[in-house]
């Protein structure tokens, strides 16, 4: 595969410095440091439960820091209104976990929800045409008029992913777009976030346990460690290491 | 189960802020007010006929001691619009649609379908609660009116057969009785019942804890709490519209 870090533009979208972040007694984050670049693909790698939905969660506003410093797009995400906050939003695309389709609305209507409450001017057509050529990008226009609850898992995922897309944003957050997955629909998942990132220009942050999702699609790679990024680099330079905390990923991916 | 006094009027406080700013969501407004009553319709009818048919035959007898059954239209009429109607309608929509919102909205926050909506710069406060806070305290009154009427035409039938008494007789008889202060205390009341189950919903939906079981939690406590405060705000107005009858 040809590097793609040779061509990224050196400009920072997010920056964060600091991060702390507990719940109760239990220190989740303990000063991450972590940039990402313009139109680049940052993997974020992690055993589970080490906080890494809960900072890519601070850096839209869901959660907020304990301590340190969160910017995104040159704006502090805890310091800004309400309002300022909603309008960061719309160039922050976030695909959750498990999807979070809005399970009393149709596929069309879950597609159309962002759309037509932030772009109140667009004509009936041009909302309708704007979802079809999403689905169509994600490949699941069949779908348009089934509810969440008659998809699969991967499907939920597509559309997930659509519904987020569809705002147009100018960075991409994916928590776990190809955790239980099928290895075909991981490939399918992990194409179609490489043709986000051509289409539209994106910057993302993409966090996953799996590896080869992790090499298809990371120009770089962070793993975040006891609550913070110890080790950053290629793909190659974070795994050339002894260190047990990281090796098992590797194996486990690669050798077994 | 029990929540701080100060955090229900903040919510409230931030649903008088957000609900009179635009963007309106109209259609959602609407879509809700609909589905309100759409739950509850057919409970509220039966309930209500049945009340004004049982209310008008318990009455009877000591009416009769006095021989004053002629004055049961008026009794049924005044109990009906007064504390029956808006009573009933209240506490069947505590039942029915507070538990809805309440499990409605929990679920939404469990499966962070409330945190997509922020994520993807909408207001999921204005959409979700506004809506359904205004919804059920413009809905609410409606039904109660619908519940008072049905009930009249209950407590009609059992007249009519007992004592032969035409409808216009019934609803002339009934209707003098009925004063521009009871209309105006029981809408009143029913608008502030029909806010309470609205905003009790809401909060406890918006609020509810993680997991399967706080989705259940958010309904459960949605009726018991509704239907608590709705008494005891039953118990204060009636002292309240006390003072303006002599
Ligand atoms: N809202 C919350 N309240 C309390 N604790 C939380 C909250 N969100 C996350 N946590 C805790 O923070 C820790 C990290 O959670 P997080 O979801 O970020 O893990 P993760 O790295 O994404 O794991 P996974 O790979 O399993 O998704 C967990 O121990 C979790 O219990
Ligand atoms: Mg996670």
């Amino acid at each position: 595969m040809v590097s793609k870090t040779t061509d990224i533009d050196r400009e920072k979208v997010i920056e964060i410095k600091g991060l702390h972040k507990s719940f109760g007694d239990y220190q989740v984050l303990r000063g991450v440091d972590l940039d990402l670049y313009k139109r680049e693909n940052l993997v974020v790698l992690g055993k589970s439960g080490t906080g890494k939905s809960v900072l890519i969660k601070i850096i839209v506003g869901l959660l907020t820091p304990d301590a340190g410093e969160v910017k995104v797009l040159g704006r502090i995400v805890d310091q800004i209104s309400y309002r300022e906050l909603l309008e960061l939003r719309l160039k922050v695309g976030f695909s959750f976990q498990n999807s979070a389709l809005y399970d009393s609305m149709t596929v069309r209507e879950n597609l159309e929800f962002p759309l037509v409450r932030n772009q109140r001017r667009l004509t009936r057509g041009e909302v309708n045409s704007a979802v079809e050529e999403m689905l169509d990008a994600v490949g699941l226009l069949q779908t348009i008029n089934q509810m969440p609850s008659e998809l699969s898992g991967g499907q939920r995922k597509r559309i997930g992913i659509a519904r987020t897309l569809i705002l147009r944003p100018e960075i991409m957050l994916y928590d776990e777009p190809t955790a239980g997955l099928d290895p075909i629909t991981c490939l399918e998942i992990n194409s179609l976030i490489n043709e986000v990132q051509e289409r539209f220009h994106t910057s993302s942050i993409i966090i996953t346990h799996d590896l080869t999702c992790a090499k298809a699609v990371g120009d770089r790679v962070a793993m975040l460690l006891d609550g913070r990024f110890e080790r950053q680099g290629t793909f190659e330079e974070v795994f050339a290491t002894d260190d047990q905390r990281v090796k098992p990923f590797y194996d486990y991916n690669f050798i077994q | 189960m029990f929540i701080t006094l100060s955090d229900v009027f903040q919510f409230m406080g931030r649903f008088f802020k957000e609900a009179f700013m635009p963007p309106y969501e109209g259609r959602e407004l609407l879509k809700q007010c609909y589905d309100i009553g759409y739950k509850s319709l057919a409970l509220i009818s039966l309930t209500g006929f049945i009340t004004g048919i049982v209310f008008t035959k318990q009455s009877r007898p000591s009416l009769a001691e006095f021989g004053a059954t002629s004055w049961l239209p008026s009794l049924v009429g005044i109990a009906l619009l007064r504390t029956l109607a808006p009573l009933l309608t209240s506490l069947i929509a505590a039942g029915k649609v507070g538990s809805s919102i309440g499990a409605e909205l929990g679920s939404m926050r469990v499966t962070e379908q409330i945190d997509a909506m922020e994520v993807s710069a909408t207001n999921p406060f204005k959409f979700l609660v506004s809506t359904r806070v205004m919804a059920c305290t413009i809905t609410i009154p409606i039904l109660t009116f619908y519940t008072a009427l049905v009930g009249m035409l209950g407590a009609l039938l059992n007249v009519a057969m007992s004592e032969g008494t035409s409808a216009r007789l019934f609803f002339q008889a009934s209707l003098e009785s009925i004063t521009f202060l009871d209309i105006t205390a029981s809408t009143i009341k029913a608008v502030l019942f029909g806010f309470t189950i609205g905003v009790v919903g809401c909060y406890q939906g918006y609020y509810s804890s993680k997991g399967t079981e706080g989705v259940g939690k958010a309904a459960n406590s949605s009726v018991v709490i509704g239907m608590f405060l709705i008494f005891i705000e039953e118990v204060v107005s009636v002292q309240f519209f006390g003072l303006f009858r002599t």
